[in-house]
């Protein structure tokens, strides 16, 4: 199992990237839950089965301090993405959370079958504006704009 | 799948009737299948109440999350009262976004939970 390594370059990317320790945490947790996710549903708990994980900054622009997409890509069966929800919480059982945990980390979650087999997911979270002064206070990041949150995946 | 060291949670029982979990690692899909057997097996017989203590544990997945979820409602039913201590914020964080802050009895310090 190699979870924790994952978890760890994820975590030390997205600081890199701009991160605060609390956000780099939260997102190691969403490709955490994305990744155990693929080994328990995806691959039935096989543990030697391949998954790709590719990290793209997105770049800082005037009205943005820039992001990260995280692309995890697997060989497992496919499945239709708008099927990929999330349990209601206000039922409080073991279990199913996963999903759920990834769409309120991330900025915008996208699923799509891969050409041939296994599923694609795209993680996208922007980095906060530093608190720099009053008058940038209230400014959004807006390299992707929460409005277009994709909340598909379950 | 259980992690190969069956060590990483300490067991101690500072009063009658009283056991304290303490997992000294964090808690993925490969260690929450232990920390949910000693939970299961420290449950009931005599034990009236269960803290985890989460202190060393600087990190915690859903399984671990759904490993306590089952463990408060196994403590219902056993009327074990099940406490978690020492939470740091990054763990705190997931219990939040699972909205399961205010489901779980969490205080500050292990002193705090063995005598609530």
């Amino acid at each position: 199992m190699y979870l924790c390594g994952a978890r760890e370059l994820v975590g030390c990317i997205a600081r890199r990237i701009g991160f605060d320790d609390m956000d780099c945490s939260k997102i190691s947790l969403a490709v955490d839950e994305a990744l155990s996710n693929i080994i328990r549903h995806g691959y039935g708990k096989a543990f030697d089965r391949p998954i790709w994980i590719g990290i793209s900054p997105i770049k800082p622009t005037t009205d943005s301090i820039g992001g990260i997409i995280i692309t995890i890509e697997d060989e497992a069966k496919q499945v239709e993405p708008c099927k990929m929800k999330g349990r209601e919480l206000h039922d409080i059982k073991p279990g199913g959370l996963g999903v759920h945990i990834i769409q309120e980390v991330m900025d915008e979650v996208r699923y799509e079958k891969r050409e041939k087999v296994g599923m694609r997911m795209i993680l996208t979270k922007c980095a906060p504006r530093p608190m720099e002064s009053p008058r940038l206070s209230d400014r959004k990041c807006v390299c992707i704009t929460p409005q277009s949150k994709s909340r598909t995946r379950s | 799948m259980a992690h190969s060291n069956p060590t990483y949670i300490q067991i101690d029982r500072p009063e009658q009737g009283v056991v304290v979990l303490s997992p000294s690692a964090d808690i993925d899909m490969s260690r929450s299948p232990e920390l949910r057997a000693i939970l299961r097996q420290e449950m009931g017989g005599g034990v009236h109440k269960m803290v985890v203590d989460l202190e060393e544990v600087h990190y915690m997945d859903s399984s671990g999350l759904a490993t306590l979820v089952e463990a408060m409602r196994n403590a219902s039913k056993t009327s074990t009262q099940l406490v978690i201590c020492n939470m740091n914020q990054k763990v705190n964080a997931i219990f939040e976004i699972a909205r399961l802050d205010s489901f779980f009895s969490i205080v500050g310090t292990r002193d705090e939970a063995i005598s609530l």
